[in-house]
């Protein structure tokens, strides 16, 4: 279930250049939103599908001035952490106990391997018939769907510890916990930390999807709602408000990450 | 001997136990539940979906919308990967667009695919492709800054057009990273069409799993859940062998 559904990698492959090079890049997308402009306006496309760029940035401004807008993207955003926090949580204490143990690695990671294409979604209508239409569903599923990246890498993470260091450990008479928490966890966690950034994605899109089917505030539920009554122009402003989601709780995790591992490149 | 057999057997402990308590489970606390099925009814519903064609069909529907998606990720992701790879100029312009409209996530669209296209495959395949698109762009691209050089010198020295230099030179040289992206967009890709069909789209194997859990048949929807999952899994075990199997053929080792 560690598929990345909408893999990034870890850093984007061009950084940004000289000050005209920036300019050039905003020009693009100037253009392409100019071109947005031209289409929505000579009715290229129909309004139905293609709201002018106006009249997203109203629904944007009136849907967050009003609160609906800006209350749904809370909600989604709510479901999403705590889905992550939690499936993280999880993830790294199963994954360092299966880990840490050559046997437990033997009898149970054949059994993960085989579950980690399955599509978090396709767990929906398992959970719905146990729990019912209700937000704890949609969260147990963002936590079962997005612990998986985190359970694999820290497993991986824990498995490539390296046999020397096992040996400092048993010369040092360190305990088993401390031998977790001191060696196997810093060496596991950049593995841990890859994890974690595909499994907040799986969360953002799990939240969403979940959502949508169970009717639980949130922006999929107000999409969906927008789509279905033809109002583009709010369809738009939703999509824009995920886009948005998306990129700053990525840009966040990387910036984290970048911290944390600031030791291994000194 | 026998120490081999036991080595064998390891990885089916786990499962055969969890499924045989869910087994116990069913039949006796929850016997009467709605919500579950015991594993062997599950069996049975799949057998019975397997003989009456829906299992065919709406497995057909899910992997072709996937394989078309795919497809139109490919040509699109590659030529683009391909372009922005060769000229850095082109890739810093490019870089903030790309950036914004990288992080929505693909079900964000799926309303907007459900208002353009309506119901069917090509909602589903449009929205395959534009998730599988962004790891397909970034992959080639790196694949292409990763060419040897002097390769670009010899294209140069033979003066071949920017079309030959593509299919002759850059293509060739790319191909086992290729198809480490490839094997990527086709986990990726089969991912979105489940879940495009889960929370939409009256088609393929996820509305299949949706309607049997509506019509409280936990038998069969777990059928289902097993099913996409063996589905899934070997078509990513499959083109993981065809992205190492041609990473061997291009003298690729790792």
């Amino acid at each position: 279930m560690s598929t990345p559904i909408d893999a990034l990698p870890a850093k984007p492959i061009v950084s940004g250049g000289g000050m005209l090079e920036w300019a050039g890049s905003l020009a693009v997308f100037l253009g392409i939103m100019a071109l947005w402009w031209l289409a929505s306006h000579a009715g290229w496309i129909s309004r139905v599908f293609l709201p002018t760029p106006e009249a997203t940035f109203a629904s944007l401004q009136g849907g967050l001035d009003q609160g609906e807008l800006l209350a749904h993207a809370g909600a989604t955003f709510q479901r999403m952490v705590l889905g992550w926090l939690l499936a993280s949580l999880a993830g790294i204490a199963l994954g360092a106990l299966i880990g840490i143990s050559a046997t437990a690695r033997a009898y149970l990671q054949p059994t993960l391997e085989f579950m980690r294409p399955l599509p978090a979604s396709a767990l929906l209508p398992l959970a719905i018939s146990i729990f019912g239409l209700s937000a704890n569903m949609v969260l147990s599923v963002v936590v079962f769907g997005a612990m998986w990246p985190v359970l694999l890498a820290t497993v991986h993470g824990f498995a490539a510890v390296e046999p020397g260091l096992r040996e400092v450990a048993r010369c040092l008479q360190l305990s088993q916990g401390a031998f977790l928490w001191k060696v196997a966890l810093p060496t596991a966690l950049p593995d841990i930390l890859a994890g974690m950034r595909l499994s907040l994605t799986v969360s953002l899109i799990v939240s969403v999807v979940g959502e949508m089917i169970a009717s639980q505030p949130g922006l999929g539920q107000a999409i969906l709602l927008a789509a279905r009554s033809f109002r583009a122009s709010e369809l738009f402003a939703g999509i824009a408000l995920l886009g948005l989601l998306g990129f700053a709780s990525n840009s966040a995790l990387s910036l984290a990450g970048k911290i944390l591992l600031k030791w291994q490149h000194d | 001997m026998t120490d081999r057999i036991f080595r064998w057997l390891r990885p089916w402990w786990f499962p055969v136990i969890v499924l045989g308590g869910f087994e116990w489970y069913a039949r006796t606390v929850g016997k009467s539940s709605d919500a579950i099925a015991p594993p062997s009814a599950a069996v049975r519903a799949f057998i019975t979906a397997v003989g009456d064609g829906s299992l065919l069909g709406a497995t057909a529907f899910t992997l072709g919308a996937a394989a078309l998606g795919l497809l139109l990720a490919a040509i699109l992701g590659i030529a683009s990967g391909i372009a922005l790879g060769l000229s850095r100029r082109a890739a810093r312009t490019a870089f903030f667009s790309i950036e914004v409209f990288r992080p929505v996530p693909s079900v964000a669209l799926i309303p907007l695919a459900m208002l353009v296209f309506g119901f069917g495959l090509q909602m589903e395949f449009s929205i395959v492709a534009f998730a599988a698109f962004w790891p397909l762009l970034i992959l080639t691209q790196a694949a292409v800054r990763q060419v040897e050089p002097r390769l670009f010198e010899v294209s140069h020295v033979l003066g071949l057009s920017p079309a030959q230099r593509a299919f002759k030179i850059i293509l060739p040289a790319i191909i086992p990273r290729l198809f480490v992206a490839l094997r990527l967009g086709v986990a990726v890709a089969l991912v979105v069409a489940v879940t495009v069909e889960v929370a939409a789209n009256p088609n393929g194997m996820g509305y299949a799993m949706m309607i049997a859990q509506q019509s409280m048949d936990p038998a069969l929807m777990l059928a289902w859940l097993f099913w996409i999952g063996v589905a899934g899994y070997a078509i990513n075990a499959a083109a993981l062998r065809i992205e190492r199997w041609v990473g061997r053929r291009m003298g690729v080792t790792a």
